[in-house]
């Protein structure tokens, strides 16, 4: 294939973001285009049907044959009923012996069937609403399903993440990309922030930014295994955005202390101050679906260094390796030539030449370089 | 399971010209096959990225792209602005047929159920997995769930289909009615096309139709075909898996962005990719006359295919929906255990940093091995992701349960323990295919050779193949429309043959003689070996070139034979060549102790040259 290296995350202080805010099911848009919408306004709404719930009347009746149990229903299908009340009840022998069979929910009677001898019944409906996410306007409205929402702003994406949408005012909680975000760096000041460290945000971090009660954090790197102590489970398949954890996690490197790329960490601080919708939902695959930052009506200051990377590698360019022996090291493009290369592992691949930022000029396949986009 | 009848396509003109494309999840892939001298061969392969998602969103893009690039390969123009061209014109543009497989926008994926888990709820889901879906769950009325439990897990997926099945063609229909009951309950919506019904396959006792109707002709999408289990001892998968195409075309391909254009293309119906390749390893054990184990080892998913049986009629496929090299390379983490991936590594690892670069692998899944390290790292968790996919394969080929001998149901649940063994016997396997990167673009072959028989461990002779460059899907549909030429293709330009493994049965000491084989190549003078047990050796036996070779086991082990029996065979030669594994079977165990296991590793490495001898000597040293 022609593009032969792995297309770069943005990191701009300048885009046009457009969120297709969709529901799960057919409901009701409640936005028109051209509206202006905060991150939690509700854009849609539709109702989820209720909970079923079974309850095995033949059984709980004591009746022989499933197509009796029609002969003791107290309710019929269509009916509402209370938890605890009654819906069947056997006549027992001689007024005695009486069995009945009380409503395990406040809800309705779906059906009763007479096969199986069980009752359907449904809690109310459930609301589902999706709300806007992001401050911006709303260009377009998909009907009975959503609407789409853009904005102008900054624009940061992560390697990974986890947990869903959240928003906060940024933070940044260290003085340098090398530096390590850790808990004595997090106070009560962060409640309701997004607090961006350096090269790695430890264990204890990730506990007292919970403590706090801050919305997100923001690093390099991560150590695998506090990772998992902090979602309570080991991560299988890269899919994430629904974990039920306090704030939102994101890293713009990989796992590992690695220092935070400085156009990354330079635009954090410009953004310091200002308030961002940040989204952990990451999912590798075709249709990749990365983390990300989104900070709306964003003024670009011009001090953020710019990249225009249309065309693809060229010498000169600023690339981050992405895979060993130079994991997260920063280099330049010098050249990138055109013939298959055997390398250390004996295969045959495209590689290119790049300086890293001691001077050293290396061999690295294309594969494994990252641009950052702009 | 048993074999079923392929529903094949006829065509109304002569085929010299094949263009096919698989629309993977991450690449589109082309290939051209023509007629040359009276043989169907492979001319030429394109590739690009699949743009099923955003922002492209049409499938056609990709595969309009993947084929310019077999334009360009061949100077010949196939496409025009309707698509591939066909048949082939006068002027020498086009094809006479063009043909695609897809699993793009994440296959097929499928919930099924049954009454009974181990009986219609298992051929539910073979017969869901042999027409190449992922099955996301299996219900059943005695799977430990309760039943609110059920509906909240048949709410929360969102599959394709639902395939249900349940009771024999006359018996009681209480069990089959009640998993409609709780399906209906549940209101389940499909993956795609909000506001679509979900489309349901009852393939179930044919008394309970007139209920399924009732209770799920209104909220779904029912579809009615024959009683996958009609009697207890016999599987009638063929219908549903028929039905299973059709509303793979009808719902998830019209669904999935681009594939209405795409579908017009094509005079034969896309065919799940897994489905496809399954057809293939089914015609390719006719052709070798063989059983077979087939893998292909994907960034998402492994897929296991088996083929058994002295007349092979046992064809199972199975797929490890989170077993795989990059998306899911965690999983293998998680499944494995950073005990059982270090252990094929030969020098220490902290575990932390192991850990760190999976995760990295992960999330930058295109990434590729740069070191030696790397590639060693990489290739360890394939033969755990293999040996797991195999595992679960193996615990799923499996004979009809409870049927044989029986007359009655009592005596079927009596007899569940005795016939649940697996399908795959070891011994009787002929031929191991492996695909998927890893294992296709290994940068030795014999790296592929062993990683296949650590994860695999087969027993006695045992060929080893891969697929050069993962055209079997294509090749799977196209032996629909026109075996010959897919066979021809699969045989000449596809299967790469590594050479013949032998591995002696049993437990041995190590260090004395496992195994005396004496190799009379076809080109060539005879060889005789004596291997040891505890280790390997390899004897060249170039490609295209056969050897009669006599193996004569020592203390007792079985190469094939019975214990301590003589073996002669025919073997054909391979990239690779003659592969003696005396490292034992059954059990076949690797040292606990680091240092020891290090050094036998790197031993065996030695002997089947399987990295550079100078990095060897490096580990060797440290």
């Amino acid at each position: 294939m022609a593009n032969a290296y792995t297309p770069g995350l943005k990191v701009t202080e300048q885009a046009t973001v457009r969120k297709t805010r969709r529901l799960p099911i057919l409901g009701e848009v409640l936005v028109q285009p051209g509206q202006e919408v905060r991150p939690d306004d509700v854009v849609a709404r539709a109702s989820l049907p209720g909970n079923p719930q079974t309850v095995n009347l033949a059984a709980l009746l004591g009746v022989g044959e499933p197509q009796d149990v029609v002969h003791y229903l107290l309710k019929k299908p269509g009916d509402p009923v209370k938890k605890g009340e009654v819906i069947a009840r056997t006549s027992g022998l001689f007024g005695l012996f009486k069995k009945e069979v009380t409503s395990p929910i406040d809800g309705t009677i779906e059906m009763v069937s007479t096969v199986t001898g069980q009752a359907v019944l449904r809690e109310p409906p459930i609301p589902v609403e999706v709300t806007a996410y992001i401050k911006g306007k709303v260009v377009d409205v998909i009907p009975r399903e959503g609407a789409i929402i853009e904005t102008t702003g900054a624009f940061i994406q992560g390697i990974f993440g986890v947990g869903g949408e959240r928003r906060g005012i940024i933070d940044v909680a260290v003085s340098s990309p090398d530096d390590i975000l850790d808990a004595p760096a997090i106070g009560p000041q962060h409640k309701g922030k997004v607090v961006v460290g350096g090269s790695l945000m430890t264990g204890a971090a990730i506990k007292k930014a919970a403590q706090v009660g801050a919305s997100a954090l923001v690093a390099g790197g991560i150590i695998d295994t506090d990772l998992v102590e902090f979602l309570g489970h080991d991560i299988g398949v890269a899919i994430t955005g629904h974990e039920d954890v306090p704030l939102t996690l994101m890293i713009t490197e990989g796992f590992g202390r690695i220092r935070m790329a400085q156009r990354t960490f330079d635009l954090f601080r410009q953004l310091a101050g200002e308030e961002c919708s940040i989204n952990g939902a990451t999912q590798i695959r075709a249709g990749v679906m990365r983390p990300e930052v989104i900070v709306p009506g964003h003024k670009p200051s011009g001090l953020v260094a710019q990249q225009n990377l249309q065309e693809g590698l060229a010498p000169g360019m600023p690339v981050r390796i992405i895979r060993e022996p130079y994991f997260g090291l920063l280099a330049e493009v010098v050249d990138l030539p055109p013939e298959l290369q055997v390398i250390e592992t004996e295969a045959k691949v495209r590689i290119l030449h790049a300086r890293l930022q001691d001077g050293r000029v290396v061999t690295i396949p294309r594969a494994n370089v990252e641009i950052i986009e702009s | 399971m048993p074999e079923e009848t392929v529903k094949t396509y006829k065509l109304d003109r002569e085929i010299n010209s094949v263009l096919a494309t698989d629309c993977g999840s991450t690449t589109t892939k082309a290939i051209l096959i023509e007629k040359v001298n009276g043989e169907y061969r492979l001319v030429v392969r394109g590739e690009a990225p699949t743009t099923v998602e955003a922002p492209f969103e049409d499938v056609t893009m990709g595969a309009r792209n993947a084929i310019r690039e077999v334009e360009e390969l061949t100077g010949r123009r196939l496409l025009d602005e309707n698509g591939v061209i066909t048949p082939r014109q006068p002027d020498g543009s086009g094809v006479d047929i063009y043909l695609s497989t897809s699993s793009a926008g994440g296959g097929l994926q499928m919930m099924v159920a049954g009454v009974i888990k181990i009986m219609t709820a298992e051929s539910a889901e073979r017969a869901a997995l042999g027409a190449g879906a992922i099955v996301m769950d299996t219900i059943s009325i005695d799977d430990g769930r309760k039943p609110f439990e059920k509906i909240q897990r048949i709410r929360h997926l969102r599959p394709d289909m639902i395939l249900l099945s349940g009771g024999i063609d006359g018996g009681t229909i209480t069990h089959v009615v009640q998993i409609a009951e709780l399906i209906a309950a549940a209101e389940p919506k499909p993956r795609l096309g909000i506001g679509f019904k979900l489309p349901i396959i009852y393939a179930g006792n044919a008394d309970a139709r007139s209920h399924m109707e009732k209770i799920l002709g209104e909220k779904t999408d029912l579809r009615v075909v024959d009683n996958i289990r009609p009697v207890l001892e016999k599987e009638n998968l063929g219908p549903a898996r028929e039905e299973i195409h059709r509303l793979f075309m009808e719902h998830v391909m019209a669904q999935a962005p681009g594939y209405n254009k795409l579908m017009k293309w094509t005079p034969v119906p896309i065919m799940p990719t897994p489905g496809a390749v399954g057809l293939l390893m089914q015609q390719a054990a006719r052709t070798f006359d063989l059983s077979l184990v087939g893998v292909d080892i994907g960034g998402a998913t492994t897929d296991v295919f088996s083929v058994f049986g002295a007349n092979h009629e046992f064809f199972n496929r199975t797929v490890s929906a989170n077993l795989g090299m990059s998306y899911s390379i965690c999983n293998v983490l998680l499944e494995a255990g950073v005990a059982n991936i270090r252990r094929w590594i030969p020098f220490d690892i902290d575990e932390a940093d192991l850990r760190n670069r999976i995760r990295n692998k992960m999330i930058r899944p295109t990434t590729i091995p740069q070191t030696m390290e790397e590639l060693i790292i990489e290739q360890a968790l394939a033969r755990e992701a293999l040996r797991l996919a195999f595992e679960h394969h193996k615990s799923l080929a499996v004979g009809l349960r409870g049927v044989q001998r029986t007359i009655d149901v009592s005596r079927t649940f009596a007899d569940q323990q005795v016939s649940a063994g697996t399908l795959v016997d070891l011994m009787e396997l002929g031929m191991l295919v492996g695909s998927g990167g890893v294992l296709s673009h290994a940068p030795r072959r014999v790296q592929s050779a062993l990683m296949m028989l650590d994860a695999f461990v087969p027993e006695g002779f045992t060929r080893l193949t891969v697929d050069s460059i993962f055209m079997m899907p294509q090749l799977g549909v196209l032996s629909t429309v026109h075996p010959e030429a897919a066979t021809q293709v699969f045989d000449r330009d596809c299967l790469i043959r590594l050479g013949e493994a032998l591995a002696p049965v049993g437990p041995g000491r190590d260090g004395q003689d496992a195994v005396t084989v004496t190799m009379t190549p076809s080109q060539g003078k005879p060889v005789t070996v004596t291997v040891p047990f505890g280790s390997m050796a390899l004897l060249p036996l170039p490609e295209g070139t056969t050897a009669e070779v006599e193996a004569k086991p020592h203390q007792g082990l079985d190469v094939g034979g019975g214990r301590g029996r003589t073996v002669k065979r025919t073997i054909e030669g391979g990239v690779v060549g003659f592969i003696i594994d005396a490292r034992g079977r059954q059990p076949f165990v690797l040292p606990d102790d680091t240092k020891e296991r290090n050094r036998k590793l790197i031993e065996w490495l030695r002997a089947l040259d399987v990295y550079p001898a100078e990095y060897l000597d490096q580990l060797a040293k440290a």
